[in-house]
């Protein structure tokens, strides 16, 4: 197996390791052989075990056991997405799925294969450290960063550090639950920054230098918060001496008597954000020196590993993509929704939907992730992203080869142009796979995909995120949905109970119940009613989300359930 | 048979831990609860032996910061090896309140917490069960890398990167 470095497209923007990483990962999996071992042997007793193997990814699902790989703030190179194509021929179903946290999950692995299968992650640097247990998470980011017209800061960097920073931290790998950490560089919020545990938006200060804005206690699940401002203007020597901070206080005062009561949204909410404000500065001062500051020769040698791929000096507008798209009214359609622009003239980013009709959110065959690698090395110098709306992204992709590009993906069935449509759902696995679920939620999102299939509809619709959970926990972000979708369990029936108006970008909301609870059948009938209602009333140039804003939930209640609901 | 580690090897326990009720205490270092050094603060503070207080999980730095001076050795207790609370209060110890004493980990703990224990200011470990010995061994030397600054670790290695454990 080659390594990374040994590809031609070692300058893919993504850390790479060195010997000591390499080290350290194998030890790591080296650990965790010990573990499964001990395990076997009774020296570890279950409860123990537990959070052993959550902190290196895997679950006991409903059905078998699941493996949570790490795709660190959702970077992925060719090598790297390859061997995760292996890994589900070989120990999986022949595919993976792409989770809202930008990592990936086999959903149907046998324990004895784990220390095997985390050793061919090792092989391309890659590992399942901290996608689970009461610990401090992947962290996450915008996918376009690096990329992005709007960019500021390079998020990549920080969230670099942040992984290092985070990796077995000695105090903060038993916290009272799970901690989640996401950071963007642009105004334009695409990482969801409003339901992290902490969130970092990262911009320059008056001086031009680096700084960050802090957010904390931004959470979902059965009491959803939004994200409240720290701190304005953090200095960028400061960051892990502050998020220590914030940790440590935390990791003391964080409830740990009720696990629904555990995260840090609720401290916030219990203690009040201007005290707790008060004690995190109080500690930070105290933490703030020499030996936990990020000093900016480190920060340098980090962003070293994001430098631009060497792009060619082109054009910003390129004909032959005007003349095919007017040739081509499916081109036409999968260029206005897939393709962003880029800060760099002549080129797009890219975002190729797994969401086509009728699919599960989400899941790519190991083929569809072996075409994906293969179109990466040719189009976007050998790297892809995944993004938290469960898609991936070609980030740097010739505006003069999109026709190409969008052509090889309709081989493989990728070409589906529905970023940010109807069609585009995040929906959690629900009770197909999950152990905590109540209700479905894949069924259902293929069902409401297929209802909507028609592609001209879709686009006459235009941007509407459909979020799905099947159960309370919120792992498919239903109340930062346009149109939100709750799975609850109702002496032994699923039920689902729709909310409107949610949104997880920079101007974040929870969504409104929009009316009483329904079966399963009619789910897609109500949302079939509240995009007509839409469409009825919207005008020139507003959203499904505007025109909720504009007219209330009450107006879409009455028109969806009648007035005397 | 509980054992005592440090530095990754068994090591004489000379301290002996007196129950809140015991009437009288015997000669010797000593491990008081937090309670009863708060009720007995002038007959322990009398003697002239050693002192050593132990702090249950949510009873966290600040309680004995202004009596650490009293204190040769700080127990902390793990009710259960998930509460992580005493990491944090090892560290303020060492770092905020400058204790330079014996920082004793006793209760519900795994050898797979042995290296968070060194670097977050811990000196010794009390083991319950001796059928673990091997892997309290080995916990130490398990992992080499560390990827942020804490207690033991001063020499980075490069960028965030330090070298910890006991094999070089």
């Amino acid at each position: 197996m080659t390594h990374l470095q040994a590809g031609p497209y070692h300058q893919a923007g993504q850390y790479h390791y060195d010997e000591i990483d390499r080290r350290f990962l194998a030890e790591r999996v080296e650990q965790f052989r010990r573990q499964v071992e001990r395990r076997i042997s009774g020296e570890l007793t279950e409860a123990e075990f537990r959070p052993l193997r959550l902190m290196n990814g895997l679950y006991l699902q409903l059905h078998a056991y699941m493996l949570r790989v790490a795709v660190p703030y959702g970077v992925l190179s060719s090598a790297q997405l390859r061997q995760l194509a292996a890994i589900g021929r070989k120990y999986d179903r022949g595919y993976g799925h792409f989770t809202t946290r930008q990592n990936l999950q086999f959903n149907w692995i046998k324990l004895v294969d784990v220390p095997a299968i985390l050793d061919d992650l090792a092989k391309v640097d890659m590992h399942a450290i901290q996608t689970s247990g009461n610990c401090i998470r992947n962290v996450t980011t915008d996918q376009f960063a690096g990329a992005a017209e709007d960019e500021v800061v390079d998020p990549r960097v920080y969230a670099e550090i942040m992984r290092q920073w985070s990796t077995l931290h000695p105090e903060f790998t038993f916290l009272p639950r799970k901690f989640k950490i996401a950071i963007t560089g642009s105004p334009h919020d695409r990482a969801a920054l409003a339901i992290h545990d902490v969130a970092v938006r990262a911009r320059r200060l008056a001086d031009g230098a680096v700084g960050f804005d802090i957010y904390v206690g931004g959470g979902l699940g059965r009491s959803p918060f939004l994200a409240k401002l720290l701190r304005e203007g953090l200095p960028e020597a400061d960051l892990l001496a502050y998020l220590e901070a914030v940790l440590r206080i935390y990791n003391q005062y964080g409830r740990r008597d009720n696990i629904y009561k555990a995260r840090i949204k609720i401290l916030v909410h219990e203690v009040g954000i201007d005290k707790l404000r008060q004690q995190i500065d109080a500690e930070f001062e105290r933490i703030r020196g020499p030996k936990y500051r990020l000093e900016s020769a480190i920060v340098d040698a980090i962003r070293a590993h994001f430098a631009p791929p060497p792009f060619e000096v082109l054009p910003d507008e390129v004909p032959s993509v005007v003349v095919a798209m007017t040739g081509d009214a499916a081109f036409a359609r999968w260029v206005q929704t897939n393709v962003v622009r880029h800060r760099q003239p002549g080129y797009a980013s890219v975002t190729i939907s797994l969401k086509p009709a009728g699919g599960i959110p989400g899941d790519a065959t190991s083929e569809q992730m072996e075409a994906v690698a293969d179109l990466a090395e040719r189009f976007s110098f050998g790297e892809l992203r995944v993004s938290h709306e469960q898609n991936l992204v070609l980030a740097h992709v010739r505006r003069d080869a999109l026709h190409a590009l969008w052509t090889e993906l309709g081989k493989h069935g990728l070409e589906t142009a529905n970023a940010g449509l109807i069609g585009d759902i995040i929906a959690c696995p629900g009770l197909d796979y999950c152990a905590l679920a109540n209700a479905r939620s894949i069924p259902l999102a293929q069902q409401i995909s297929e209802r909507f299939a028609d592609p001209e509809r879709q686009h006459l619709i235009g941007e509407l995120k459909i979020k799905m959970s099947g159960c309370i926990n919120a792992c498919g972000h239903h109340h930062v949905g346009h149109i939100g979708v709750l799975g609850v369990d109702k002496h032994g029936v699923e039920t689902y109970q729709i909310t409107i108006g949610g949104s997880a970008d920079e101007k974040a909301a929870l969504g409104a119940v929009v009316g009483p609870a329904v079966g399963y059948d009619e789910v897609t009938d109500k949302i079939e009613r509240l995009v007509a209602a839409y469409l009825d009333w919207r005008l020139e140039g507003e959203r499904f989300i505007d025109t909720v804003a504009r007219l209330g939930v009450k107006a879409f209640r009455e028109r969806v359930y009648g007035p005397a609901a | 048979m509980a054992l005592l580690l440090k530095d990754g090897a068994v090591a004489e326990n000379s301290w002996l831990a007196i129950d809140d009720e015991a009437v009288t205490v015997p000669e010797g270092p000593v491990i008081v609860s937090l309670e009863r050094w708060r009720r007995d603060r002038a007959a322990l503070s009398a003697r002239n032996t050693p002192l050593g207080v132990r702090l249950k999980s949510d009873q966290l730095a600040g309680e004995v910061a202004a009596d650490l001076d009293r204190f040769t050795l700080v127990a902390l207790e793990f009710p259960v090896f998930r509460d992580g609370r005493a990491f944090s209060t090892a560290r303020e110890l060492r770092e905020h309140h400058g204790f330079t004493g014996e920082i004793r980990a006793v209760g519900h703990v795994l050898p797979d917490q042995y290296q968070f224990l060194v670097r977050t200011g811990f000196t010794s470990v009390e083991v319950a069960d001796t059928a673990k010995l091997e892997s309290w061994r080995h916990a130490l030397s398990e992992i080499s890398v560390a990827y942020q600054a804490a207690l033991t670790d001063d020499t980075p290695l490069s960028n965030l990167r330090r070298r910890v454990g006991t094999v070089g």
